[in-house]
C-alpha cells in the first residue's frame, strides 16, 4: 500500500467538497480527488482505485458504489466495502452523521479514523447550516407575509404601522394562532376577493 | 391511542404499498403500533439503516438479506425476511433507439412472451448490451441473468449490468448510459411517460410468482421482539389483502401518490396496480393479468425454497459454494415466524415450507395446515423446475 493514502471525495456541490477537501488536509497528508457527477460514478472510482470513498448517505448514486463490491468477484479482494467491521462504533457515528464511507478491505482502522472524524464533524455542521438556511429562509418569507398584511391593514383602516400590527397580533392571540398564520390568511382571502 | 411506535423504512416504490396501506388504512393501529415510515434514498442506505437499529424493520429487495448471510456485500448484522411484501412488479424496458431495431426485426412487443422477447432483444442488440438495474442483489438482475443466460447470452458475464438508483432509470436511459433496464414500477412508466423508453415485457412473464421484496428486521430483534413482530407481521398481511382487492387499487394509488411517500400523479400508479400499462411513447397498451400482487396464492408467505432458489443463483454467479450458500439462504426466510405470527387470523398456510419452485401451471388447491390454500402460477418461461431437495447436500 501507498503510503498516503488516495480519498474521493464524491459530492457535486462544489462549495461543500472544497469544505470537506479542506477539513481533511487538516486532519492529514492525503491523496484527494473529488468527483462531482453521477454518471460513470462506478467506472470513475474505480478507475481512480482509491483506499476511501467518502459520499452523502442521501446521495442515492450511493447503490452505484455497492456494485464495486463485487466487481473484482468477491472472492478477491473486494475493491470497495462499507466501513470495516471491526468498529462498529465508529461506522454508526459515520451513518448517523450522513457520511458513508466506502474503504479496502483490510485497511488499517488508525488510518481511516483521521479521515472519518473530520468528515463526520464536517457532516454535522452541513446539518446544523441546512437547518440554519431552511429557519431563516421561512422566517423571511413570514416577514414578507406580515408585512403585506401590515399594508393591507393600514390602507383599508386608515392606521398606522404599529397598530396594525397590534390589530394582527390580538387577532392572533385571540385565536390560538401565530401571527404569520393570522397575516396568511389574510393576504388569502384578500387575494380571493379581489 | 398510539401504541408502541415502530420506525419502518421503505424506498419510494409500488410495492412499498403495503407497509404505506398498514398505516394509512388503520391496520398497524387495530394491532396497537405505529409505524413511522422513514423514506430512505438507496437500497444500501435502507440496509444500513436496518442493521444499524436506525429502523426497527425495512422494504427490501428479496435477494438482500439472502445476500448478507452469504458474506456478499457490505455484511452487517444477520437479517431476517419475516413476509413477502409482494410478488412481481417489475418491468424491463429499452432505450428508444433499440426499441426501434426491435421493431425493425419483426418484433411485435406483445409484452407476454419472454423467449420471444427475449431472442428478439440479443439479436438486436449491438455490440454489448448495457443493462441497468437498481441493484447488485436484487431479483431484477436474478431474472435478468436467469432470462438472457437461458436464451443462450450468458449473463451477467456477457452482458454490462450496471447499477441505477430507481428514481435515476428514466434519465440514465435518456442520457445513452444504458440500452435497457429492469425496475420495480413505477419507474418504468415514468420512463415512457418522459418519451424516452419502451417497456418490453414484465418481469412476471420471465417467473411467473418472483418474490420481489420482503419485509425485513433484524434476526436479533426478531428474536427478542417476538409480539411486537408478530403484530407488524399481522397488520402488513391486512394491508396485503386489502391491497389485493382490485377496488381498492384508486384509493392506494391516491395515497401512495402522497409527497411523503411517493411523490408521483397518482394516475400512473393506479395502471400498475391494474396491470395495464402504456408500453410506448405512442399509447400502446398492454393488460398483465398478476402483473403485481400483495395477497393471492399465499402472497405474503416466505417460503424456504424461494430463498434457496435466490441463494443457488447468488452462488452460481459469485463461485460460492453451492450446497452452503443454499443451506445459509433456507434460514433467512423465517417460515416460521410468519406462521406463528397470522395463525390467529383468518390467513390460509401451507402445510409445507418450502415447495418446488416452477411447478404449478396453473392455479392449484392442496392441503393447507387447517383446510385448504389455493397456490397461483409459478412457472418459469423455460419450464425448468426447481426442487431443493435435489441439491446435493
Amino acid at each position: 500500500m501507498a503510503d498516503r493514502l488516495s480519498v474521493i471525495v464524491v459530492e457535486n456541490d462544489r462549495d461543500r467538497a472544497l469544505l470537506i477537501v479542506d477539513s481533511l488536509r487538516e486532519a492529514g497528508d492525503f491523496d484527494i480527488h473529488v468527483i462531482g457527477e453521477a454518471t460513470g460514478l462506478g467506472r470513475r472510482v474505480k478507475a481512480l482505485s482509491p483506499d476511501v470513498v467518502l459520499i452523502d448517505i442521501s446521495n442515492p448514486s450511493r447503490d452505484m458504489l455497492e456494485e464495486l463490491a463485487l466487481a473484482s468477484g468477491p472472492m478477491e479482494r473486494p475493491v470497495a466495502m462499507f466501513v470495516d467491521r471491526s468498529d462498529d462504533g465508529m461506522t454508526k457515528a459515520a451513518i448517523e452523521a450522513g457520511v458513508s464511507a466506502y474503504v479496502v478491505d483490510g485497511l488499517n482502522p488508525k488510518r481511516l479514523k483521521p479521515i472519518l472524524d473530520a468528515a463526520i464533524a464536517r457532516f454535522h455542521m452541513f446539518q446544523r447550516m441546512r437547518t440554519e438556511l431552511m429557519e431563516t429562509k421561512r422566517a423571511l418569507e413570514e416577514r414578507k407575509v406580515i408585512d403585506r398584511a401590515k399594508g393591507m391593514l393600514m390602507k383599508a383602516r386608515g392606521v398606522g404601522e404599529e397598530e396594525a400590527y397590534a390589530m394582527l397580533r390580538k387577532a392572533a392571540m385571540d385565536q390560538g394562532k401565530r401571527v404569520a398564520d393570522v397575516a396568511g390568511a389574510l393576504v388569502t382571502a384578500a387575494g380571493l376577493l379581489g | 391511542m398510539k401504541g408502541t411506535v415502530l420506525s419502518v423504512g421503505f424506498i419510494p416504490l409500488l410495492d412499498a404499498a403495503p407497509l404505506i396501506v398498514a398505516q394509512e388504512m388503520g391496520f398497524a393501529a387495530e394491532e396497537g403500533i405505529t409505524l413511522d415510515l422513514v423514506r430512505a434514498p438507496s437500497w444500501s442506505s435502507l440496509r444500513d439503516m436496518l442493521s444499524f437499529g436506525r429502523v426497527d424493520a425495512a422494504h427490501m429487495l428479496s435477494p438482500m438479506p439472502v445476500a448478507a448471510a452469504l458474506g456478499l456485500g457490505g455484511t452487517q448484522a444477520p437479517l431476517a425476511a419475516v413476509s413477502v411484501l409482494s410478488i412481481n412488479g417489475t418491468v424491463i424496458g429499452v432505450s428508444n433507439a433499440l426499441a426501434e431495431r426491435l421493431r425493425d426485426g419483426g418484433h411485435d412487443f406483445a409484452f407476454n412472451d419472454a423467449r420471444a422477447a427475449g431472442t428478439a432483444l440479443i439479436k438486436a442488440a449491438v455490440p454489448t448490451l448495457r443493462i441497468g438495474v437498481p441493484f447488485p442483489f436484487s431479483m431484477h438482475a436474478e431474472l435478468l441473468y436467469y432470462w438472457l443466460s437461458a436464451l443462450g447470452l450468458p449473463a451477467p458475464q456477457n452482458v454490462d449490468i450496471r447499477t441505477v438508483p430507481p428514481s435515476l432509470m428514466a434519465q440514465a436511459i435518456e442520457a445513452g448510459e444504458i440500452d435497457a433496464f429492469c425496475v420495480g414500477e413505477p419507474w418504468g412508466s415514468i420512463a415512457v411517460e418522459n418519451g424516452v423508453g419502451s417497456l418490453l415485457l414484465p418481469g412476471a412473464a420471465i417467473w411467473a410468482f418472483a418474490p420481489e421484496k420482503v419485509l425485513a428486521v433484524r434476526s436479533d430483534w426478531a428474536d427478542a421482539e417476538p409480539a411486537l413482530l408478530g403484530r407488524l407481521i399481522r397488520a402488513v398481511w391486512r394491508a396485503g389483502r386489502w391491497l389485493g382487492d382490485s377496488s381498492s387499487n384508486t384509493l392506494a394509488a391516491e395515497l401512495l401518490s402522497r409527497p411523503t411517500y411517493l411523490n408521483l400523479p397518482a394516475e400512473i400508479l393506479d395502471r400498475s396496480l391494474n396491470g395495464s400499462l402504456v408500453i410506448s411513447a405512442r399509447g400502446d397498451q398492454r393488460d398483465t393479468p398478476g402483473f403485481i400482487e400483495f395477497h393471492a396464492g399465499a402472497a405474503s408467505f416466505p417460503w424456504r425454497s424461494q430463498a434457496q432458489w435466490i441463494g443457488l443463483q447468488l452462488a452460481l454467479r459469485t463461485g460460492l459454494d453451492r450446497v452452503a450458500s443454499v443451506n445459509t439462504a433456507e434460514g433467512v426466510f423465517r417460515s416460521n415466524l410468519h406462521r406463528n405470527a397470522l395463525r390467529q387470523t383468518s390467513a390460509e398456510l401451507p402445510a409445507a415450507s418450502s415447495k418446488v419452485e416452477g411447478a404449478l401451471g396453473a392455479r392449484t388447491t392442496l392441503p393447507a395446515e387447517s383446510g385448504r390454500i389455493t397456490l397461483s402460477r409459478d412457472v418459469f418461461f423455460d419450464g425448468r423446475v426447481f426442487d431443493p431437495s435435489q441439491i446435493e447436500r
